[in-house]
């Protein structure tokens, strides 16, 4: 299968401290590809210097396209929909505000109609909650509007930095199985970033691992899962 | 009875332009967290702009959209070109260059038309405009005017998409630049808008206060002030605000005026003026820190 996104000696840097070091992963077109780690590993990093929101150095290509030194927001616009850490609400906008902000780039607005329904089809409760102003949703509710926003770019890659932070197991376990649904119906790739190693590894079908800015392991999920380190490490057993 | 109903008027006539202008303080606060000091020259250098094309025999309203035209592409080339580079510069530097702004503006004014007061017309006719004996023609249009502006921004950040962004950019610059919008052109257009509509404000009180480059320095502290009881970060507060403080002012020198009839003491009058509306403003954030009208957006964790 060819790579969406090809990402190759990968160099971050925070300031002078340099924190991912020579990271290269691929990720498919259609599949989700996960990134585990602990705890300051650089995952979140990764994210953000696909997105070219810190200082990188390096290759990355996007559908053969090299994005390295653009700006955030041409990135953006090529249809990689990043849903950061701490899930980016705007607060003082309406939830309705907040999703079609998101459709503000794009040039198709007759069809933005029909998404916004459609993906508020995955969202009901998001439908309910629609003229509500945004910093008064639940952190559940955050993330799904989150989510539901990076949708209305009309994404092919969907970056999500740790979706199940600081939410309950039966909401983390919902978002997932509405994560699997948007990835096989909108057909979007998804790279996703995770602390809770034993749900991404049920929901990637191929896993990267870092440590301190470096990959240690890859693979299919499932040889990963199956690695007794890993899983004394992360999965706890 | 009546010179109470004309003080409001007057008081209302102020506060339009209070309004305004402490609305372009806000456009430019609630996105980059500055007080621009030098938005009072600016307008004051877009009134003397229209002023020079009616004296070249240019229409009132041709020259007033002009200066308006002129003081957006202003606005817009003084955000791009001087204040980009200082985007992560510590804040002091940026008082300092609007320091700077307010200096250059004054003194370029002072030296292309001089410092000689001038008067400046007023389009709106007396004979069938305003209500006799309550509200002259003028003030009636400076609000109407001011209404009419302040309208059409509600509208345009309310309801269209572009106003939309630069929301999203003002209330979250890195998520928006992760929906795809260009934050920077955002800043841009804000600083374009808010000169804007300092010159109007700057425009329409020229009328009353006479053209000088040193027409808008006690108006900037009234808008200042209007701001920040209305709540600094709050758009429609600071109109509100401007309006409270245009009309309290008055009414407080009236108030003053009558006790001087009645009884003979003078305790308060036009002069004091810009201390009462100052002590307005410390009433104000002694007691509700975020303004009259500013709240506390709700967060949940």
């Amino acid at each position: 299968m060819a790579a969406l996104l090809e990402v190759k000696e990968l160099k971050a840097f925070y300031g002078q401290t340099q924190s991912l070091y020579d990271i290269g992963f691929d990720i498919p077109l259609g599949g989700i590809t996960t990134l585990l780690g602990a705890n300051g590993a650089g995952k979140t990093t990764t994210l953000r210097a696909i997105c070219n929101m810190i200082r990188t150095e390096g290759t990355v290509r996007f559908d053969g396209k090299e994005i390295g030194g653009m700006a955030t927001e041409e990135i953006v616009r090529l249809s990689i929909a990043h849903v950061p850490e701490g899930r980016g609400t705007f607060t003082s906008l309406t939830v309705d505000e907040n999703l079609r902000v998101a459709a503000y780039t794009r040039k198709d607005k007759p069809a933005v109609r029909a998404d916004l329904e459609r993906i508020l089809g995955y969202f009901p409760i998001l439908k309910e909650r629609l003229q509500q102003q945004a910093g008064t949703l639940s952190g559940g509710e955050q993330q799904m509007l989150a989510i539901a926003r990076a949708l209305m770019l009309k994404p092919r890659l969907m970056l999500l930095d740790e979706p199940s932070f600081g939410l309950a197991p039966l909401i983390v376990q919902e978002i997932f199985r509405i994560m699997r649904r948007i990835n096989i119906e909108e057909k979007v790739s998804m790279l996703l970033v995770e602390q809770n190693a034993a749900l991404a590894l049920d929901l990637a079908s191929h896993a990267y691992v870092l440590e301190t800015g470096k990959i240690v392991m890859s693979g299919p999920s499932s040889v990963v899962k199956s690695d007794e380190n890993i899983r004394k490490s992360y999965l706890g057993y | 009875m009546e010179q109470f109903l004309q003080q409001l008027a007057s008081g209302l006539a102020n506060g339009a332009i209070y309004a305004a202008l402490a609305l372009a303080l806000v456009m430019i606060y609630v996105s980059t967290d500055h007080i621009n000091f030098a938005q009072g020259e600016m307008a004051m250098f877009s009134t003397y702009i229209s002023w020079q094309l009616m004296s070249w025999g240019a229409d009132y309203w041709v020259a007033f959209i002009a200066a308006v035209a002129f003081s957006f592409v202003m606005g817009v080339t003084i955000e791009r070109v001087i204040l980009r580079p200082l985007h992560n510069a510590p804040v002091l530097s940026i008082i300092v260059v609007f320091i700077g702004l307010l200096a250059i503006f004054n003194s370029v004014a002072g030296a292309i038309w001089s410092y000689l007061i001038k008067s400046f017309p007023s389009p709106f006719p007396k004979s069938d405009f305003g209500i006799a004996g309550v509200i002259g023609a003028h003030q009636l249009g400076v609000v109407t005017v001011t209404l009419v502006v302040l309208g059409l921004l509600f509208v345009f950040f309310r309801f269209t998409p572009l106003g939309l962004a630069m929301r999203a950019a003002a209330q979250n610059p890195q998520m928006a630049r992760l929906v795809g919008v260009r934050v920077d052109w955002m800043l841009a257009l804000g600083w374009g808008l808010a000169a804007s509509v300092g010159a109007v404000a700057g425009i329409m009180v020229a009328h009353i206060v006479y053209l000088d480059p040193n027409m808008m320095g006690g108006i900037l502290l009234y808008a200042f002030a209007s701001a920040l009881v209305g709540g600094i970060s709050n758009p429609g507060g600071a109109v509100a605000g401007g309006f409270i403080v245009g009309v309290l002012e008055n009414m407080v020198a009236y108030a003053g005026n009558q006790i001087e009839k009645a009884t003979g003491v003078y305790i308060i009058g036009n002069g004091e003026k810009l201390t009462v509306a100052l002590i307005i403003v410390i009433v104000v954030l002694t007691v509700k820190p975020a303004g009259l009208f500013g709240r506390v957006v709700v967060k949940r964790v």
